[in-house]
């Protein structure tokens, strides 16, 4: 009897993949819709982590007909005491027992589970980067090598055996260099016992004459020799570097920070997803600002005044030394209490407007506040009053108030709604 | 004790070798003494993820791409994923050769199980029933589903993925009506099918001229008016196969969408022989393993230790809870298929005078193999509990059977029990819950008004005054009007041709792609 046993196991699993999907495609707006509320009440570090959502099954269910109503017989197993003729209550209303459990039709929410990159693609799915033209080739960065062609001249690790070989031998042909194999029969024919002295003259006078012109002409020229050639294909890379700035004076409280460091990570992700180089840069003020790492950005107690164009300059020096505007895409997001001494405002409004704004894809400035809900009647910090007079003088700053955790999601969709959506109107 | 050297395996773990080991000794005892009649086996070791993929599409190896199917997967993925439902034992296809999966996870013990229920069981029961004889091609199956699935992605490439996503919506909503129910016409033959489609095309496109197109048309021919039976005649009218109606007599359907209408009803007609013998094919599969097993055990291939985990599982599959029990969802097909195989065996080997007066024919004949393969051979569930359903079973099941009429207030009625009264009532009741003519909806295509507005008239003939969900029914018929082009209409008349309900729908915005 025939049998095959196959080991499928190494077989191209998630064959479903592509009917997985249709299905997100399809249920994209009801999908988005959860994956938005399953992410609001998410710590940070999780709303990247795929997870279980839940859609209504409207619309997405597969309709039949089916019957309902009407009078129904049944026979069940297991009676204990019912004799003929007896009259049962009927049950409370549990739905049809028709259909079968576990069908979908039965259930009136579709749960299932969303991977990361799902999850990723569908929370950031109606995001838009602002103003994505300065693309720059990068020129470091090369994406591999490819063959292309032969060269004159290259390293003998890539010395091209067989063409050169084939070049060569083209070479000799056509010079009629003496075959060695001809050399040897005459030299044979002359060292034979019974050749004569004149013939044997003769034959030696052909022979050298042969060898010299071997000589001449040799076995492997250098203008034969070819090397394989690579190219590199430098491939445009844009990237980007994105300035982290923040008040850590003493009003700025712990619940502050958070709010800060949750936008500055979804914007990290968010520009992680569009440019294949992001680099970080943290900067922390208080009266005088510094480069710091992310822990201390976060967490190094720091303390004194607050001096906001402190940060702006050393912004501008960075970009200055290390990140020139013509191949970087720079981002910036402030946080910030709002409070700044009242003189350096001028400074502040120069510098941002002078030398920051002008080479910056997208500033942000973010206002936090204590986790009170005064956020509506919060008057006007001095910062904020600054901001705001250098929007309506047309400077491009996104800017926005968050008291709550709550809030980070919202606003960040909000300033990077798709533009086609909400005209450049209020960023 | 006989010597652990005639061992199959040992333990719990398995290697190739051992699969093939354990085929051939269950293919020995399938062969001699149980005399079964198989397909060539392919058994296939596969993953979990892989099993996964497999229930999606409906247990099928390939199949065409389509959301829900995406769905099914998303939706079993979560609930195993969160240990819901374990995976099923055993996936096997009912093709030449049978196809089936074993699970990497199981033990040997487990791959015993599943080769003797699924690669013997099933595939005799696939083999030599006569309705899958009837209704469906085992050598043809997966090279027609390789075609469908290829047919269908060449028409999204030349109509678009939405277009074809709207044909295949519509028609996967009237699958359970894409079915020929009577026999009638030959056997399917698909091969045969796949080669006709693509000769189809072939000839659409050496024919093709443009020029056609501009010819312009005259004017209408003439006017004699069909008589009303003279039209229902040419339209093979009144026709239940919906799909095969619209197929071949929907006006505006383009030739591409004929032929994924004719795919999906093929599928669907695939399918129907296992819907009708849920009891009976399960029966018989777990009928098979459990004598093959208890044989291996007898013949000392199965360790003491490895049968004890046979009958641990072998009991869960056929649990049967009472309708009282919180885990009560009905009857599980296995434990009612496996008690009714074993009653039969007992009728045959030793019967008493109650089964001497009930089962004659078979009472003490002694040849339970025989009765067996004959029982399974020509019968589906819904003939097979009316014919074999013996007192004493239903004694032991303790059956009863309610009638619920809301029109009756004090409640619903326990209308037989498991009594000399009740036995044929109950058995008759039973067999009814099993016959697909009272399970789906009884809905023909009766008319169209070809003079007027083209408007297709469908009828639901309303049993035990059970009306159709209106919800769904409007999803429904909107399909069905979106393939038909024009109006459609779906009346609901009860026995006495009264209208219960009246359903008009009109084609919505994607129609039938002019």
């Amino acid at each position: 009897m025939a049998i095959h046993i196959v080991d499928r196991r190494l077989n191209p699993g998630s064959k479903s993949l592509e009917n997985r999907q249709r299905f997100l495609r399809r249920a994209k707006a009801l999908v988005q819709g959860a994956v938005k509320k399953s992410s609001q009440d998410r710590d940070i570090k999780d709303v990247l982590e795929g997870g279980e959502v839940s859609i209504p099954l409207d619309g997405m269910d597969e309709p039949r007909f089916r019957r309902e109503g009407g009078t129904r017989d049944m026979v069940w197993p297991g009676n204990k005491k019912f004799v003929e003729g007896d009259m049962l209550p009927r049950p409370s209303q549990r739905g049809g027992k028709g259909t079968g459990p576990g069908e979908g039709d039965s259930e009136d929410a579709f749960r299932f589970v969303l991977s990361r990159d799902e999850f990723v693609d569908l929370f950031l799915d109606d995001l838009e980067l602002p103003d994505l033209a300065k693309r720059k080739l990068a020129e470091a960065e090369s994406e591999g090598i490819h063959r292309a062609g032969y060269a004159t001249s290259g390293s003998p690790a890539n010395i091209s055996i067989s063409r050169t070989v084939s070049r060569a031998l083209a070479r000799r042909v056509a010079l009629r260099r003496p075959r060695p194999e001809a050399i040897a029969e005459l030299e044979a024919e002359a060292a034979a016992a019974d050749c004569d002295e004149a013939r044997r003259a003769e034959l030696m006078a052909e022979i050298e004459a042969l060898k010299a012109k071997a000589r001449r002409i040799p076995f492997i020229d250098p203008i034969d020799i070819r090397y394989r050639r690579f190219e590199a294909t430098p491939k445009p890379v844009a990237q980007a570097v994105m300035f982290c700035l923040m008040d850590v004076s003493g009003s700025m409280s712990e619940h502050m920070k958070n709010l800060a460091k949750r936008f500055y990570m979804l914007l990290y992700v968010f520009l992680k997803r569009r440019y294949r180089h992001v680099e970080i840069v943290f900067i922390r003020h208080t009266d005088r600002a510094e480069e710091v790492d992310e822990e201390t950005f976060f967490h190094g107690p720091a303390s004194g005044g607050t001096l906001v164009s402190s940060a702006l300059q050393a912004m501008h020096d960075i970009i200055r030394s290390r990140f020139r505007p013509a191949d970087w895409n720079i981002y910036a997001a402030e946080a910030s209490d709002g409070d700044n001494i009242s003189s350096d405002s001028a400074v502040t409004g120069q510098l941002l407007t002078d030398m920051i704004l002008p080479v910056c894809q997208f500033f942000a400035y973010l206002e936090v506040g204590e986790a009170a809900n005064y956020t509506f009647d919060m008057p006007d910090s001095s910062l904020w009053t600054l901001y705001k007079r250098l929007r309506a003088e047309g400077a491009p700053l996104s800017m926005r108030k968050v008291s709550e955790r709550s809030e980070i999601f919202p606003v960040f969709h909000d300033l990077f709604q798709r533009r086609g959506k909400r005209e450049r109107a209020a960023p | 004790m006989t010597a652990t050297a005639d061992r199959l395996f040992q333990g719990a773990d398995w290697d190739f070798p051992t699969l093939q080991r354990i085929h051939d000794a269950c293919d020995e005892i399938a062969r001699s003494e149980l005399g079964l009649d198989v397909y060539p086996n392919q058994i296939e070791v596969i993953t979990a993820e892989q099993i996964l993929d497999a229930y999606s599409s409906v247990g099928m190896p390939l199949f065409y791409k389509h959301w829900s199917f995406g769905k099914h997967f998303a939706f079993q993925e979560a609930s195993y994923r969160k240990g819901l439902t374990g995976l099923a034992y055993e996936v096997v296809i009912n093709s030449s050769p049978c196809i089936s999966y074993l699970m990497e996870e199981n033990t040997a013990t487990m791959q015993t199980l599943v080769i003797a229920h699924a690669a013997f069981g099933h595939n005799h029961f696939f083999k030599n029933n006569y309705l899958f004889r009837q209704w469906t091609d085992a050598d043809g199956i997966l090279d027609y589903l390789e075609f469908a699935k290829g047919y269908v992605a060449q028409c999204e490439e030349r109509h678009g993925r939405q277009a074809v996503e709207h044909t295949l919506d519509a028609a996967h909503a009237l699958m359970s009506h894409g079915i020929d129910r009577y026999p009638g016409k030959k056997k399917l033959d698909l091969r045969v099918e796949e080669k006709r489609a693509a000769q189809r095309r072939l000839h659409e496109e050496s024919v093709f001229n443009d020029l056609w197109r501009t010819v312009p048309t005259g004017p209408a021919k003439s006017n004699a008016v069909l008589s009303v039976e003279r039209r229902r005649t040419l339209l093979g009218l009144p026709q239940e196969n919906i799909l095969y109606f619209l197929e071949k007599s929907a006006p505006r359907l383009q030739p591409w969408q004929r032929e994924i209408l004719r795919i999906v009803r093929h599928i669907a007609q695939y399918f129907y022989p296992q819907s009708q013998t849920k009891v009976m094919n399960e029966g018989t599969a777990t009928y098979v393993h459990y004598r093959i097993m208890n044989r291996l055990h007898e013949q000392g291939k199965i360790s003491d230790g490895n049968f004890l985990e046979f009958l641990q599982s072998h009991t869960n599959v056929v649990f049967q809870p009472d309708f009282d029990d919180p885990r009560f969802s009905g009857f599980n097909p296995y434990a009612l298929g496996f008690a009714m195989m074993l009653d039969i065996e007992r009728i045959v080997t030793s019967p008493d005078d109650e089964d001497r007066e009930w089962f004659r024919e078979i009472a003490g004949s002694g040849d339970t193999m025989g009765v067996l393969r004959r029982v399974w051979a020509n019968y589906r569930d819904e003939s097979f509990i009316t014919q074999f359903l013996s007192p004493r079973l239903m004694r032991r099941l303790r059956l009863f059977h309610l009638h619920d009429d809301p029109a009756e207030t004090a409640g619903i009625r326990v209308d037989a029990i498991h009594d000399e009264r009740g036995y044929r009532r109950v058995r008759r009741e039973l067999a009814r819950q099993y016959d697909v003519g009272f399970i789906d909806p009884n809905i023909e295509v009766v008319d169209v008004d070809l003079a007027g507005n083209r408007r297709l008239i469908l009828r639901h003939t309303v049993v035990k005054g059970a009306q159709l969900n209106e919800v769904d029914a409007k999803r429904v018929l909107q399909h069905l009007a979106d393939l038909w082009s024009y109006d459609v209409s779906l009346i609901e008349v009860d026995a006495a041709d009264t209208i219960l309900k009246e359903y008009v729908l009109s084609p919505g915005g994607l129609a039938a792609a002019a």
